[in-house]
């Protein structure tokens, strides 16, 4: 194999991988920076869900399919990895667990604080 | 199969199940703090009860469903969990009995029913992560306890509570996210989640690039959750402004337990399988844990408000444990695991008087408790032997952690001495803080009222919490002479971790 | 990687990108639904058809419904500040790079030796028709061979409603009933739209009955209680929007919510629980009854009940807490 061809399939093997990179830079890049709550929570959001692109990543096999029997199993049939896709069935629900409870932290903070912006928040504390 | 044999399940599934019935009793009955208080109780009984047995077999193992391990999760305590076991179920408890009143004053009486079931479930999160073996396991039961814990210190009486809430959600779960990013790493090159599975397979991919960041991932994000230094800034004021109940309990436990599962993941896995790994725990740890715990002290003294100056030093305190660990020898993990369990009663005590304080003035604040060594004199003599077990004097339980910390520092020859007169100097800068405290409280006359008022009346605390307060001084002084139980326990974990992986 | 994949994963980035840097807020909640949605696409293309169900439904479901009420009540705009922080981008590019770097040593996609592969998911594909029986291996997974995890995850569920009553319902009603009115307006505004009336109200008993499909069919195709939860809580916060949320709030009332998701909790772990009567192990279905096989599939049927009451429980309280918000 010619070192290009080399590169452009360990490129598209591991495409999935650097798009995960990327959103988990992306999420986390706005949770530090970002001063609304609101944009905040996105910004989590986003990270979460990288974190399930590199999981189910990891599953697919080449040529297999979805774990789940058509009929009798078949000797020879490809499958693709069942346990990734358990562990991010969960992980999607804790991730809205969390959203739900920042979301509501983010409306209390509005009608006690008037403004959603750490910025705001942060100057009324300290001038408490 | 007696019910004996289900002790390992039962001290996560009883708190785990009563929490939802408690959560649609009605609050102002009273009733819910009686039924978190019983559930708590019972749950200590199951960890004494996983305790006796872990220290007749060494490790306590327990299959899930009955599938076998790896294909199945599996609890697997040993002497150090059942130590933690006894620490979070104790707080729990301990918790509860000290803060009825406390609570009614901070937070009222509607929701309670909601805000004790979170309890419980905090307590069963907590729980879940010591006993589980099973590295996603942990994640799961971590968020657990981590939702919960940010539902109790949202309930705190001031707006500030929501703003230091949203801080530790946030941080937590990136926390929590990089500790599931690194299992992720480390499944995807051993394929296996089972931890003791996984330390096996190891072997095999070892020093390769994933598995060394993995390990980073894993570390950081646990490091997040234990509030070690410099990734401790949403510690404070979610202590300060959490319902001081709440602040009890979580200092007592909750970030030791992301340092148990940092610890264990050191030893057990990452330990055994690459090669020059322990020089780079070390190296780059401990940096941290001296800053932590200078910096940790520094800030202490200078803080106005006691809540929070008790968790600054709860930030020096982390610092000494994970110093301890980081050094990967016996003496230096026995005095971590030492430090895990004294410090936890240490501050439980210290912050249970702070919050009889809390109660009667109605303020935090080190100046409003002018004048506290005459009208609360018990709750002060309290929080005096707590403050001196704090600073580690003799006969006190401080006064053992820091013994046996210092000592497994001279065994490192140059770095070792430098370290134990750092520690020194920490030691007196609590004795800075804590006597600034006993100075307002005795030797400073209570503010005066304006013209035409009568002077405040402050009477001594409820019964029941001084009564808690005083069994906590006399543990760290009981612990202080005879450290048997936490010691006994440390030496076992000591000898199977460092025995396992050699 | 078929080209299906490549642009699926190329919209997710621009989708991420677009939802972190937008200024108008409500626009980035759309843009995240969207990325969800891709998301949802992209797992459906590496094999994966119970997470990408559970991620559509709940990912660009009832996520976006969450923060579009969120930003009702809060501000619909985001003040941007002009100083430029060098720590976060410094950190960012650092742990970027390190994760590209790593990347090359991993297995490629879809290969066959890497180590995931090998050792604990061929038992699992191989021992599941002989141990539990049913044709989908995740469920079989998710619901009995790590039905603990699930237990935990029902409980997480649980935590985070009485969590959003907790901060919500906790002190008085909102200061400024101009701006909970308006939220009303704004809800109940939908109602002067008649084609969406109409055609929103034939959708309502299809979600439910598909929500029906995917909880008790969930042995046998993709599908389950979280992703049957969700799509069941999606058709009600759909009849809310349409019809406005006091009105769904008066249907399906908050305690009885929180009654409902404690008793789905206490079914699942009451399963457990009944495994130790009968001389096996927490969570031990195959002692329920004299035949293994069944013992697992009636285990397996009411937890994913259990689950499936309290997801849906759950997410219609929260719901109703956000969107009624001023008449709580």
């Amino acid at each position: 194999m010619t070192p290009t061809s080399n590169l452009v399939v360990t490129a598209l093997g591991l495409l999935n991988y650097w798009v995960y990179i990327f959103l988990l830079c992306v999420g986390l890049y706005a949770v530090l920076v970002k001063g609304n709550y609101v944009k905040r929570m996105i910004g989590l959001g986003i990270f979460q869900s990288a974190v399930f692109l590199l999981y189910i990543s990891m599953d697919k096999v080449d040529g297999g399919t979805g774990p789940i029997f058509q009929g009798e199993p078949v000797a020879g049939q490809i499958f693709s990895n069942p346990l990734p896709q358990v562990l991010i069935l969960t992980a999607i629900v804790v991730g809205i667990a969390v959203t739900a409870l920042g979301l509501a932290l983010a409306i209390r903070i509005k009608e006690e604080y008037g403004s959603i912006e750490e910025a705001d928040t942060q100057r009324m504390d300290r001038e408490a | 199969m007696t019910l004996s044999s289900h002790f390992a399940i039962l001290v996560v599934v009883v708190p785990l199940v009563m929490a939802p019935l408690v959560a649609v009793l009605p609050s102002r009955s009273g009733t819910p703090w009686l039924v978190a208080t019983l559930t708590a109780f019972v749950s200590f009984l199951l960890a004494i009860g996983v305790t006796q047995q872990v220290m007749a077999q060494g490790v306590l193992l327990y299959e899930l469903g009955n599938w076998p391990v790896p294909f199945g999760i599996g609890l697997v305590i040993g002497p150090f969990a059942a130590l933690l076991l006894l620490v979070i179920t104790g707080a729990s408890l301990g918790a509860l009995l000290w803060g009825r009143a406390s609570m009614n004053q901070e937070v009222g009486e509607e929701h309670q029913s909601l805000l004790y079931a979170c309890w419980l479930l905090a307590t069963a999160g907590l729980v879940g992560i010591t006993i589980t073996g099973d590295a996603f396991n942990v994640f799961v039961f971590m968020e657990i306890s981590a939702l919960a814990s940010y539902v109790l210190v949202s309930a705190g009486p001031s707006r500030q509570a929501l703003t230091a809430t949203f801080k530790y959600l946030v941080t937590g779960t990136i926390g929590a996210t990089f500790y599931l990013i690194g299992v992720g790493y480390l499944y995807m090159m051993t394929g296996t989640l089972n931890m003791a599975d996984m330390a096996d397979r190891l072997s095999q991919v070892s020093d390769t690039a994933p598995v060394l960041m993995a390990s980073g991932f894993i570390v950081l994000g646990l490091a997040l959750k234990a509030a070690l230094f410099p990734m401790h800034a949403w510690m404070p004021n979610a202590y300060r402004y959490a319902p001081t109940i709440v602040t009890v309990f979580l200092a007592a436990c909750s970030t030791k337990v992301a340092l148990f599962v940092l610890i264990r993941f050191d030893f057990l896995i990452l330990q055994p399988n690459l090669g020059d790994h322990a020089l780079l725990f070390t190296t780059i740890l401990m940096p941290l844990c001296i800053v932590a715990f200078l910096v940790g002290s520094t800030v202490a003294v200078f803080e106005r408000d006691l809540k929070r100056m008790l968790a600054y030093s709860s930030v020096a305190q982390i610092g000494y444990i994970l110093l301890g660990a980081s050094l990967v020898s016996s003496a230096g993990t026995t005095a971590a695991i030492l430090h895990m369990f004294n410090h936890a009663i240490i501050k439980a005590a210290l912050f249970m008087a702070v919050g009889a304080m809390v109660l009667r003035y109605g303020s935090s604040r080190i100046s409003d408790i002018a004048g506290a060594g005459k009208s609360m004199p018990w709750t002060m003599a309290a929080f005096c032997v707590a403050g001196l077990s704090l600073i580690g004097v003799p006969l006190t339980a401080g006064f053992m952690s820091k013994w046996f910390l210092i000592q497994a520092m001279l065994e490192i020859e140059g770095i070792g001495y430098l370290v134990v007169f750092l520690i020194l100097v920490s030691s007196l800068l609590a004795v800075v803080y804590i006597w600034k405290v006993i100075e307002v409280a005795y030797f400073q006359e209570p503010a005066s009222m304006p013209q035409g008022e009568p002077p405040r009346l402050i009477s001594e605390a409820p019964m029941p919490m001084l009564l808690m307060i005083w069994l906590l001084a006399i543990a760290n002084i009981w612990f202080g002479i005879d450290p048997s139980l936490p010691l006994g326990l440390a030496g076992m974990e000591v000898q199977q971790l460092l025995g396992a992986s050699r | 990687m078929t080209f299906l994949g490549f642009f699926t994963l190329a919209f997710v980035a621009i989708s991420a990108v677009l939802a972190v840097t937008s200024r108008n807020l409500f626009e980035s909640s759309v843009w995240l639904g969207i990325f969800s949605l891709m998301m949802a696409a992209n797992f459906f293309i590496l094999d994966a058809p119970d997470v990408a169900i559970t991620e559509a439904a709940v990912g660009a479901g009832v996520s976006t419904v969450l923060f579009l009420g969120a930003l009702a009540l809060t501000a619909e705009h985001e003040h941007v500040k002009e100083k430029f922080r060098w720590l976060p981008v410094v950190v960012m590019s650092v742990l970027g790079v390190v994760l590209l770097v790593v990347s090359f040593e991993q297995p490629l996609l879809g290969d066959y030796t890497a180590p995931v592969h090998q050792h604990v998911a061929p038992w699992y594909l191989s021992e599941t028709p002989r141990l539990i029986d049913i044709p989908n291996i995740v469920t079989a997974i998710l619901a009995s061979f790590r039905g603990y995890d699930t237990l935990g995850e029902v409980i997480v569920v649980f935590t985070a409603g009485i969590g959003v009553i907790s901060v919500l319902g906790f002190r008085p009603k909102s200061k400024s009933t101009l701006r909970g009115s308006s939220l009303a307006q704004r809800v109940r505004g939908v109602q002067h739209h008649a084609v969406l009336r109409v055609v929103g109200k034939l959708l309502i008993p299809v979600l439910m009955l598909f929500a029906l499909v995917v909880q008790f069919h969930g042995k046998y195709t993709p599908g389950g209680g979280f992703s049957a939860g969700a799509l069941f809580a999606a058709a009600v916060m759909l009849y809310g929007i349409l019809e406005g949320a006091d009105k769904s709030a008066k249907a399906l009332p908050q305690l009885v919510m929180l009654r409902l998701a404690a008793l789905g909790a206490t079914i699942y772990s009451g399963v457990g629980l009944v495994a130790f009567f009968k001389g096996g192990n927490f969570l031990n279905y195959s002692v329920l009854v004299t035949d293994p096989l069944a013992g697992q599939y009636l285990g397996i049927l009411l937890i994913e009940f259990g689950v499936g009451l309290t997801v849906t429980a759950v997410l219609i309280m929260i719901f109703n807490a956000i969107a009624n918000r001023d008449s709580y």
